[in-house]
């Protein structure tokens, strides 16, 4: 298993992790007046209008000082700089890919951005089409979304097996500080690669362990609503090796 | 005779019984369904997702496009199925009410798809269609500014009811059956879309836009329950 392929992960992750410790949250509609009072500053997923914060989406409300934002329960993945994702190739041009990353928007990834030297007449030695890599987003812009393969752990993705997520529930895979990515992590034996866009790499030694993995992945994605989710994993992951033997 | 008592025994200003649910289609982004009595939308959304074909895309704003369809077996009658004129005008209609509360001005190029479909008809197919795909469009994580309600009121010879029937809409006695849709936003209360169907005053036409707003007041509050319980299905599960 390599460590420093967990801790980059973890690093990634720490903004967008799962803050267990609040308080229960209150599910808003939108249109729904969250909190009312010149004080308080609209975040992302809410508006301001006259006195009142009103959602403008279906979420979880998160109060933090003053800010109150809208954590989305659904919908697509929004591409965002700086965000980890899995992607798959869909065509080859003259100076790079164009990719499906499970967003609106493809992305494109560039040659430049290759970590080693890649023959522009031959992309496909590099990735084919069809592929899978793991990339950071670059840039987000109107044009469309920019991949970089810059950083630890980035390229493509041999073996193991992909799960589908739903994106909103990422931050609840990783967990605080990554906590929830490093016990199924540890538990299972497996490399876990976690993409914002909701597709996840599982490598692991055998298909037993992957199996395993994949199992506490959706069972986290499942169960996200649950207080102290960790713990219950945990429970889980031991229950399933348990049946095993 | 004077229509002093409604077929179905119902109030004046009560609706049929509603049911709604959202996450019934699992393929989709997001899904509603939503009944008022025998009469069942269901609604799928899809997207945002990249636009097709690519002379439609706009890289000012996104594109919401409705698709309403009655089943075959909707009705007594079987219906051909596929689109005709009555549900291309439906369609629009939907998309016009709908678009005042999304605001997909934030995704440049991509349209967000809502299909509706009616699996059985019993009048007000178009308000339930509606609600149904407001319900699908917040499950589905678009955007919104409020959600959108709607509901048909009728005058039936001289009286005004809420969320008209079939054997209503066929009344012939006295004045007949005028069937008013009409969709209002739920923050704003304005009106987002109404259309009319026969003869009405003016001044009685004001009165069934107050009543409408009344019903949708509590047709909204049905679409916030069950948007709220979300967190209670998959918490206990």
């Amino acid at each position: 298993m390599n460590k420093q392929e967990i801790n980059r992960e973890t690093e990634e992750s720490v903004q967008e992790g799962y803050d267990d410790s609040k308080e229960e949250r209150k599910v808003v509609v939108p249109g729904e007046t969250i909190v009312s009072g010149a004080d308080y500053l609209p975040g992302e997923g809410a508006v301001r209008e006259g006195e009142d914060i009103v959602a403008q989406k279906f979420g979880l409300i998160e109060h933090s000082g003053k800010l109150v934002k809208v954590i989305p329960l659904s919908g697509v993945f929004i591409p965002r700089r700086g965000n980890v994702v899995i992607g798959q190739v869909t065509d080859m041009t003259f100076n790079g890919w164009m990719t499906d990353i499970n967003s609106p928007y493809q992305a494109f990834l560039p040659i430049m951005e290759t970590p080693r030297f890649v023959n522009k007449n031959n992309l496909s030695e590099f990735l084919n089409i069809g592929e899978l890599f793991s990339s950071k987003i670059k840039s987000v812009k109107a044009k469309g979304v920019d991949l970089t393969l810059e950083g630890r752990g980035f390229g493509r993705l041999e073996g193991g097996m992909i799960v589908f997520v739903n994106p909103n529930k990422v931050p609840r895979i990783i967990g605080r500080e990554g906590s929830m990515i490093k016990l199924i992590n540890d538990e299972s034996n497996c490399k876990i690669t976690v993409g914002q866009n909701g597709l996840v790499w599982i490598k692991g030694d055998n298909i037993e362990d992957e199996l395993l993995a994949k199992k506490a992945i959706l069972f986290t994605a499942e169960k996200s609503f649950i207080h102290g989710l960790t713990d219950k994993v945990k429970e889980f992951i031991e229950k399933e090796k348990g049946d095993k033997e | 005779m004077a229509y002093t008592k409604r077929i179905d025994g119902r109030k004046f200003n009560e609706t049929r019984e509603i049911k709604a649910k959202i996450g019934v289609v699992p393929n989709a982004d997001g899904s509603a369904m939503f009944s008022f009595g025998d009469t069942v939308a269901i609604a799928a959304v899809y997207g945002p997702r990249q636009l097709h074909p690519q002379h439609l895309q706009n890289p000012e704003k996104g594109l919401l496009r409705c698709n309403y369809s009655m089943l075959s077996f909707s009705v007594n009658e079987r219906i051909r199925p596929g689109p005709n004129k009555r549900s291309t005008e439906i369609s629009k209609i939907t998309e016009w009410s709908l678009a005042p509360a999304i605001l997909i001005d934030e995704f440049p190029n991509t349209v967000v798809d809502v299909h509706i479909a009616i699996p059985q008809a019993d009048a007000s197919t178009r308000c339930a269609g509606i609600n149904a795909a407001s319900l699908a469009l917040a499950h589905a994580g678009v955007p919104m500014k409020e959600l959108v309600t709607s509901v048909s009121i009728g005058k039936i010879d001289k009286q005004l009811v809420a969320d008209v029937s079939k054997a209503e809409e066929d009344y012939e006695e006295g004045e007949g059956a005028t069937d008013i849709a009409m969709s209002f936003l739920s923050r704003s209360e304005k009106l987002a879309h109404i259309q009319l169907d026969g003869k009405i005053s003016p001044k009685e036409l004001n009165e069934a836009i107050k009543l409408g707003l009344e019903t949708c007041k509590k047709i909204r509050k049905i679409q916030e329950d069950v948007l709220k319980s979300i967190k209670d299905e998959k918490g206990e599960k």
